[in-house]
């Protein structure tokens, strides 16, 4: 494998009182791929993404960006770094148009004065470096969207700023079929556009069709972090069911034991 | 001239398709079919109302009826304006009404129980409204109970404040100068005009600048035709409004002359302005749109929604102080009914006619002034034709209710074209 991981996680453990949810989690995203994160129902993925994301502090564990230990203690830490994560409810605004949702919170200025020329210039550059073509214009309101839509709004905004790490939970989880591809399109160009790429989905479709990588999480545990040419479907719903999946996996025979099975972290082509 | 030359015209986000008035006008079509029909039931209810109640009593049409319009609707629209804020979170402030009488009553007090200098009363009101709102807000916000509750007390409880710092049901005359002028007395007649031609020149620069800048950098402009249309109906609807009332409508011109523009009309104006300009152009403003239309996303583009939510309630309680001066100068007194009856239940009302939704989210200014508008023509019509004030209220609350549903059905009908 090429370059070194962008962002690198070791060692990480999060406990909510007595529910241990992450037990020493390892994980890498590297610049100009996409890193699918995979696991089950209560399997970690949504905390992991939360510890990235400075939501939630970790109990353990450290952060590399660039090879840099960092410490993420809030969104603001995540979002200085060039972390930034589309949610699943994507965080839009209905009543606001396109520009506006794209720069809440962040809107440029001429000293008290909105400067809606440039911010509708920028979002349209971003729209356009993604090559987006979907959108009528930028001054409709986002209730006048479609899903697939409002998705690329939502990515849009969150590369808008030069951001290096864009983490989405569920991108294509509500849309239908030629959506779908139009979001995974472009989540395969943010890759190719040099950012790092973190896809949390379901469908195992979507994860074959865009990721470079494959990362299963079991139980709160690692269990791989491979290529995903390395890997068939097969292996990768054995993973994400039992925890292991012939070489790959937890080492212990019973995939869920308790009792200090160290996860076998990541044999692929990531180490 | 449509066609100036739009450098990156092809680029995908800009679409090719520059717009011209045809296509203008069907956007705008198209959007009052999806549901964002804005202030058009109050300005075509306007129009419907004032031609019927001018067919059945030409009185309605005198020039001294129009002036009565606007001194009559100044505090109601005044406290709708602030209102509007409050209605764009999605929360109410019931209090708005009493909380003008309180502060009436404060400058009652000042000015003439104390006998200090005008000034010195207005900023005491303005002053208890910014408190009022603040306690208002906080209790909102801070401790988190619905914005009803808190307000429904405060009704309650600022009614009494009224009645206690009336000491039990006097009233206390306002004799200031200054202060009975705010309702009472007119602009000389050239000076109407002047503040026309100033306000409809600004409006023009304003539209010209922003459609030089966009054009400039190649980004959609609207047809210079719709520029020209907007600030030609401005100067139309003001210049009729300045001819009409710089008419004389006094009955005996030897005895007094009576004409030109009344002084609570740019006070409107200026406050209609400002919290336009606010609202419009601020990240203040574009935040209180985004707290209203999903608080949790503001919350997670690292908006203060704390902050603004406690905002939107001094607003509204200042606003309704500005409402009560002017109401305690046209009464020339305060007594404890003053912000009472159905006050706040016309400003209320006159924010949703105008198109101000009760949901939060969406919502101007000028709908207050609208719907305002709509509250005072059918208040002084059906006063004209005779009805008694039970008729007027019927009325009134039916209008309300048409308002209200057709802001539900536009919200479902967005909601059904959404493609969500």
């Amino acid at each position: 494998m090429s370059a070194t991981p962008l962002l690198e996680l070791r060692g990480i453990d999060k406990s909510f009182g007595p529910v241990q949810v992450l037990r020493d989690v390892a994980f890498s995203a590297f610049p100009g791929q996409v890193t699918a994160l995979v696991g089950d129902n209560g399997a970690g993925k949504s905390t992991l993404v939360k510890c990235i994301s400075g939501i939630y502090p970790t109990d353990a564990g450290e952060f590399l960006f660039n090879s840099r230990p960092v410490s993420i203690h809030n969104p603001r830490d995540a979002a200085a770094l060039g972390i930034e994560v589309v949610y699943q409810d994507l965080a839009l605004c209905d009543n606001l148009d396109i520009v506006q949702n794209m720069f809440l919170g962040r809107e440029k200025r001429h000293g008290l004065v909105l400067d809606e020329p440039t911010m509708e210039q920028m979002a349209a550059d971003t729209l356009a470096g993604l090559s987006v073509r979907t959108v009528k214009s930028l001054r409709q309101q986002v209730s006048s969207l479609s899903g697939g839509q409002r998705q690329t709004v939502a990515i849009a905004k969150a590369v808008l700023w030069n951001s290096k790490v864009v983490i989405l939970d569920e991108p294509t989880a509500a849309l239908g079929v030629a959506q779908t591809a139009q979001v995974l399109e472009l989540v395969r160009r943010l890759a190719d556009n040099g950012l790092a790429v973190v896809l949390i989905s379901h469908n195992m479709n979507d994860v074959f069709a865009v990721s470079d990588r494959i990362a299963a999480l079991y139980l709160g545990q690692m269990v791989a972090q491979v290529k995903t040419t390395d890997i068939t479907h097969a292996q990768i719903v054995e993973l994400i069911t039992a925890g292991r999946s012939g070489a790959l996996g937890l080492s212990a025979g019973n995939g869920s034991n308790d009792t200090g099975g160290e996860p076998a972290a990541a044999p692929g082509a990531a180490r | 001239m449509t066609s100036t030359a739009l450098p990156d015209q092809e680029s995908p986000a800009t679409p090719a398709a520059v717009p011209t008035l045809t296509s203008h006008v069907r956007g705008y079509l198209s959007r009052v079919r999806g549901g964002d029909i804005g202030a058009l039931p109050a300005v075509l209810g306007l129009i419907v109302l004032c031609t019927v109640f001018a067919i059945m009593r030409p009185s309605f049409l005198t020039a001294a009826n129009f002036a009565n319009l606007f001194t009559q609707g100044a505090a109601v629209t005044l406290i709708a304006m602030g209102l509007v804020f409050v209605l764009l979170l999605g929360e109410i402030d019931l209090s708005a009404g009493f909380a003008s009488g309180v502060c009436a009553a404060v400058l009652a007090n000042v000015v003439t129980v104390l006998g200090y200098p005008w000034y010195v009363a207005v900023l005491a009101a303005v002053l208890t409204g910014v408190l009022i709102g603040s306690m208002l807000g906080i209790l909102v916000a801070k401790i988190g109970i619905p914005s009803f509750v808190v307000t429904l007390a405060g009704f309650l409880a600022f009614q009494g404040i009224v009645l206690l710092l009336m000491e039990e049901g006097r009233n206390i005359s306002v004799r200031d100068p200054v202060l009975v002028a705010i309702a009472n007395r007119n602009l000389p007649p050239a000076l109407g005009w002047a503040l026309a031609g100033l306000a409809v020149a600004g409006y023009a620069a304003v539209q010209a600048m922003r459609y030089r800048t966009r054009a400039a950098r190649g980004l959609v402009t609207d047809p210079l035709t719709v520029v020209f249309a907007r600030v030609v109906g401005l100067a139309t609807v003001l210049g009729a409004t300045v001819y009409l009332l710089n008419q004389e409508r006094s009955f005996n011109v030897l005895i007094n002359s009576l004409k030109g523009v009344p002084i609570v009309v740019p006070l409107i104006a200026v406050l209609l302005i400002t919290g336009t300009f606010v609202l419009q152009r601020t990240s203040y403003g574009r935040h209180i749109y985004a707290v209203g239309g999903n608080k949790e996303a503001a919350r997670r583009a690292g908006i203060n929604v704390d902050r603004i939510r406690i905002s939107v309630f001094v607003i509204c309680s200042a606003m309704a102080a500005i409402g009560g001066i002017v109401a305690a100068s046209r009464a020339n007194s305060v007594d404890p009914n003053t912000g009472g009856s159905n006050v706040l239940l016309y400003a209320v009302g006159a924010a949703v006619i105008g198109g101000t939704s009760l949901f939060g989210g969406k919502g101007r200014v000028l709908d207050a002034v609208l719907g305002g508008a709509v509250v005072a023509v059918i208040d002084n019509g059906m006063g004209l034709m005779g009805y008694s004030s039970g008729v007027k209220y019927v009325v009134t609350g039916v209008v309300l209710l048409l308002a209200a549903s057709v802001d539900a059905l536009s919200r479902r009908r967005a909601a059904a074209s959404g493609g969500r």
